[in-house]
């Protein structure tokens, strides 16, 4: 827990930094029959990002990467929007894309653990094609849907709580008893560590491996449905544009190591709040437009410093001294940045 | 290691040098029967990308009528990145086409690859967005809509709708993509009419990516930091369209409490002006491809061309858009 003290004082930093900008930062009403408020917009337009980010978790705890579950968003979003489109009814559109991200996701995991081709190698080939897939799906157009059915997933609501959010809990619920209640985590972690000793030992790497990559594909075609479902259409350009980059940054933020086995779940989840709570901040503030990555950078630059150890001994204690070690991960996090 | 990086560097190389010879022979062999017959020529064509229902008419539009004019195209979308559209650039000079048009993602850092064009002797286009080159040598014209005049227009109807009001007008502002010459030029235009009035204050202004899901999310932020806004003012309808949900979402009623105007008028956005959800749309056309076709024929044979042309463009009202709204193409 100590681990994720700093990224909580980082997102409570941010979150009262809009105080002083919007005073009703962190009033919740409940308008037109759901809740409304500056929080509840975070936890909204962040769902797709936590979604994403914790299939990227496990994905890294493995020691892999995958960068094609922008592609993967973007095609979901694409084919559910088709099918609607053409009559088909919304939990067929849901299911049929879905299934195509659940086999999008072992091909993935096929590359990495079958054929042997390193992570970021094999899961290039899904990202690249994976947009052209979408933009094939689409014809290179937005489609409009005009179904409330479908509306539901991301811009709908269930007991006035925004129906995405309460998605992201159950995925959240369900993978966190998968790994940490049942052995699976410490399967996932110890593949990571050194994936032919955990074969020597009696585990199925291949088999948890292809699992890894079909489930953040899983999530991220999920995360697919809800960004076309808020705006009830699918754009095969845009849709999660960079989101692979986010959700690793989320990862990294959270105390994950990029190096493979060892991840925390509750960690990313503050990661990719914190990266919703930065964007959120900058349209309240009125950061300049030409400014917004630089701010961006700047903010990401001072998490991950103040997380590291070595630093804060640094600064903090004034003397202290910095291991030589600690300055590669710090910079992985930058260029992701 | 090195091995490695190596064998996927080679991989890649020869994955790089196969599709450039694809293509490549392609051009060869039309630029060839161009130095015989005269008159079959090729064009390269770099798009933007296609963000929008705007695009994808502008997209259609110089595809249906290159085939009309007998002018072979190559069509290249660039998906939103400028180093697409160098890579692309570059590839038209390699296969020799006779004239490449290209609409810039970005207005900056177009000089080397323009240079490079030039060099190769192959006259460029720019269409429906400008560069911001100093050396306007490097481009033979520029074929697209008025963007400042765009800006003006909102502006215009804007003055109009309050003219009789004392009261300060609040308005916030969606802009395209940062940099991009219609978000600089869109926002300029307006901000200079309005600017003549000090009641009119632009409160937030924020990027929005002209896509609907950030205008959604870039609106639903400005309604809880901007308690009142009166106005808002949308680089394009897609933004707009986003920003309408954001707004009923926020239990207001768009087009009354918070007038809207955009730029474009897309068949979508023609609707939620006919609908009532927008106040005000100026058009900007994307049907320029008959046009830039003229254009390319006569820079081809080496004629001169004056170094602008605009397209055709109104503005559109509520009933306006009601009475047009069956005919519109796009």
């Amino acid at each position: 827990m100590k681990r994720l003290l700093w990224p909580a004082v980082v997102l409570a930093l941010l979150l009262v930094l809009n105080v002083f900008f919007t005073p009703s930062f962190f009033s919740i009403e409940v308008k037109d029959g759901h809740l409304y408020g500056s929080l509840i917009d975070i936890l909204r337009f962040g769902a797709p990002l936590i979604l994403v980010s914790l299939g990227m978790t496990l994905v890294i705890a493995t020691g892999g990467i995958d960068l094609s579950v922008g592609s993967v968003v973007a095609i979901s979003g694409a084919l559910a929007c088709l099918q609607i489109s053409e009559d088909a009814s919304v939990f067929t559109a849901v299911a049929l894309a879905l299934g195509l991200c659940l086999v999008l996701g072992a091909w993935n995991g096929f590359l990495v653990a079958g054929i042997g081709i390193q992570p970021i190698i094999a899961t290039l080939i899904l990202m690249v094609a994976g947009r052209g897939l979408a933009q094939l799906i689409t014809d290179g157009q937005i489609i409009t849907v005009n179904s409330p059915a479908y509306k539901v997933i991301g811009g709908g609501y269930w007991l006035t709580v925004p129906f995405g959010i309460l998605i992201v809990i159950g995925v959240l619920a369900i993978s966190a008893f998968l790994t940490r209640r049942l052995a699976l985590g410490m399967l996932i972690e110890s593949v990571g560590s050194n994936a032919e000793a955990s074969r020597l030992a009696g585990i199925r790497a291949r088999g948890i491996i292809i699992m890894v990559y079909a489930f953040a594909a899983l999530c991220a075609g999920v995360a697919g449905l809800m960004i076309s479902s808020n705006v009830s259409s699918a754009d095969g350009n845009n849709a999660g544009l960079w989101i692979e980059l986010d959700a690793i940054l989320a990862v990294v933020i959270g105390g994950t190591s990029l190096a493979g086995g060892r991840f925390s779940l509750s960690g990313t989840v503050l990661g990719a709040l914190i990266i919703q709570t930065l964007t959120t901040t900058i349209y309240s503030i009125g950061v300049p437009p030409e400014t917004t990555l630089l701010f961006k950078a700047l903010v990401v630059t001072a998490v991950c410093l103040i997380q590291s150890p070595s630093f804060r001994a640094k600064v903090f204690r004034g003397r202290g001294r910095a291991k030589p070690s600690s300055a590669a991960p710090e910079q992985k996090v930058k260029v992701t940045a | 290691m090195f091995k490695r990086i190596s064998a996927i560097l080679l991989a890649g190389l020869t994955a790089m040098s196969v599709a450039s010879c694809g293509s490549g022979g392609g051009g060869g062999t039309t630029s060839a029967g161009t130095g015989g017959g005269g008159d079959a020529i090729t064009m390269g064509f770099s798009q933007v990308g296609a963000e929008s229902g705007w695009r994808t008419a502008n997209t259609k539009s110089v595809q249906d009528s290159a085939k009309n004019a007998g002018i072979t195209l190559k069509f290249s979308d660039a998906q939103q990145k400028q180093e697409n559209q160098i890579k692309a650039i570059r590839s038209f000079i390699q296969q020799k086409v006779d004239v490449i048009a290209f609409s810039p993602v970005v207005e900056s850092g177009w000089d080397t690859v323009l240079m490079e064009a030039k060099n190769a002797k192959i006259p460029v286009i720019l269409t429906d967005r400008a560069v911001d080159s100093k050396d306007t040598s490097l481009y033979k014209t520029f074929l697209g809509s008025d963007f400042v005049e765009e800006g003006k227009k909102a502006g215009q109807w804007l003055v109009q709708e309050y003219k009789d009001s004392k009261d300060p007008v609040n308005i916030v502002e969606l802009q395209g993509t940062t940099g991009s010459a219609p978000a600089n030029d869109r926002k300029a235009g307006f901000a200079e009419v309005i600017g003549a009035d000090p009641k009119f204050k632009i409160v937030a202004s924020q990027t929005g990516d002209f896509t609907r899901a950030k205008g959604k999310e870039v609106m639903e932020a400005f309604l809880k930091s901007t308690p009142d806004i009166d106005v808002l003012y949308a680089h394009n309808d897609d933004m707009g369209l986003g920003a309408i949900e954001a707004i009923e979402g926020a239990g207001k009623v768009p087009g009354k409490d918070i007038k809207i105007i955009t730029v474009d008028a897309v068949k979508d956005g023609m609707q939620a002006l006919a609908d009532g959800k927008i106040n005000f749309i100026v058009e900007c056309s994307p049907l320029l491809g008959p046009q830039l076709m003229d254009l390319a024929k006569k820079v081809v044979k080496g004629e001169q061309v004056p170094a602008r042309v605009v397209t055709e463009e109104t503005t559109f009202t509520q009933e306006q858009a009601k009475q047009v709204l069956s005919s519109r193409q796009y």
